[in-house]
């Protein structure tokens, strides 16, 4: 006989989070979502549309909010402290109270890099400079003073990610996709405006990535140069002055922009790793939660009853989370099956 | 006897000639240098550039396709100023490679 009452403590109510919790839902358990903010979705509920089909986030959001519903969730939560007991996990919450649960999934997803730290690129020392974040959310509130007509816009690939002596020598891997993405939805927006993507390398391995490239380039115009921007300067009408090496021309490039869009990289949440170290769960090298085997078991960490789910174990597309989402519960459901 | 025409060497590379020496023996001294991954970020902050061809990127590409003149060339337009160091985000110690290499031969020996 199956025990269905058993309490799973889901942390983070991003997608990863939801779609879990949906699923265990459906599976008899009774999964807790606690979330640190104020709102549930997590970075997609900040997102405008996704690739590649250009799907609006709401639309990935809803049904996910639909079949949480009766899920209970404590919002404006945070983990004080995780206790492991015999077969449990005792988590003490920020208002004081404690949640016993028998199994715990990381759902805690992962944080941009802050461009700040690559003083180099001038973000939050020149207007004109901001983030693929910024951007996403001017899509979404078109309110930023910074994006006035732009004529020349420049994407900046792999800021903070592949990147030793920023600490995350780790390809973002959904960096590249989303330059292109948003290069064609300035270009739309704005369509006499000239748009740059400087990239060391191209990683566009998914589903109709490919397809987005060539339209980038065919049907959009728009240029990439393989260099690495090496560093930008403010001119004297607060427009950006970039520098680069074309590395397939082999010259040093120049050009001055309205608008440069950093595409800061993908990191682990720090509370993740901190929660991990309080139970003893295994950090990788890459600073990303460790599973326990990287091709047949990646919903499972070093330890029995915790589990994970999405880009706490590394950067992560939209599908992909959704998918370990669901292979999450399913392990978490064949654990509890195997105790009996 | 003059026929009136010549016969111009070839410019491509040949991956069967090329001499791997000196760059095996750079990747030994600086381990470093294996790890470029060819951004241009040293060529595109590199003060000397613009005048001289320097460009780090290029001499380490240059070593690994048998062009030891042309690397030899840029490497005595560099000043040693380190802004490459600076902007590397593989952390290559780039002053330490250009150093070590200029005391290597095209066999690899140390000669100075």
């Amino acid at each position: 006989m199956v025990n269905r009452q058993p309490i799973i403590a889901v942390i983070g109510a991003g997608i990863a989070g939801l779609e879990a919790a949906s699923q265990l839902a459906a599976l008899g358990y009774k999964p807790v979502l606690i979330e640190k903010a104020p709102v549930v979705g997590g970075h997609v509920a900040e997102w405008n549309r996704l690739f590649p089909d250009m799907t609006p986030a709401e639309d990935v959001l809803q049904p996910l909010l639909a079949g949480t519903a009766k899920v209970r969730t404590l919002l404006n939560t945070e983990i004080s402290a995780i206790n492991r007991l015999k077969d449990e996990y005792n988590l003490i919450l920020s208002d004081g109270s404690s949640l016993l649960c028998q199994a715990v999934l990381f759902a805690t997803g992962f944080h941009l890099f802050d461009a700040s730290k690559k003083e180099e690129y001038g973000y939050g020392i020149y207007d004109r400079v901001i983030t693929n974040r910024d951007l996403e959310q001017w899509f979404n509130s078109r309110q930023d003073a910074r994006i006035d007509k732009p004529r020349a816009v420049g994407f900046v690939h792999c800021v903070g990610s592949r990147d030793l002596k920023a600490g995350n020598p780790q390809c973002s891997k959904v960096c590249c996709i989303t330059a292109i993405k948003q290069a064609i939805e300035m270009k739309e927006e704005f369509p006499d405006a000239e748009i740059y993507c400087f990239y060391m390398d191209l990683r566009l391995f998914g589903k109709k990535y490919e397809d987005f490239y060539i339209r980038a380039q065919r049907d959009y115009g728009i240029h990439f140069i393989r260099g690495r921007i090496s560093e930008v300067g403010e001119a004297i009408d607060n427009r950006v002055v970039v520098k680069a090496e074309d590395t397939l021309s082999g010259k040093p490039v120049k050009v001055t922009l309205d608008l440069l869009v950093l595409m800061a990289g993908i990191v682990c949440n720090p509370d993740a790793q901190q929660y991990a170290r309080e139970i003893g769960v295994a950090v990788d090298e890459d600073g990303f939660l460790k599973s326990r085997n990287n091709l047949a078991a990646i919903t499972d960490s070093s330890r029995p009853g915790v589990f994970f789910a999405g880009a706490c174990t590394g950067a992560k597309t939209v599908p992909e989370t959704l998918a370990e989402a669901r292979s999450a519960a399913l392990a978490i459901h064949n654990y509890f099956n195997s105790r009996g | 006897m003059d026929f009136g025409f010549k016969l111009s060497p070839s410019s491509a590379v040949n991956l069967d000639t090329v001499d791997h020496r000196r760059f095996d023996r750079l990747a030994q001294l600086v381990p470093d240098a294996l790890t470029c991954i060819g951004c241009g970020s040293c060529s595109a902050t590199c003060t000397a550039s613009a005048w001289t061809g320097m460009s780090v990127r290029k001499v380490l590409l240059g070593l690994q396709r048998g062009q030891d003149a042309e690397v030899d060339k840029m490497l005595s337009g560099c000043m040693l100023c380190g802004k490459c160091t600076m902007v590397c985000p593989r952390g290559i110690n780039t002053r330490q490679l250009i150093l070590t290499l200029c005391r290597l031969d095209k066999k690899g020996e140390m000669v100075r």
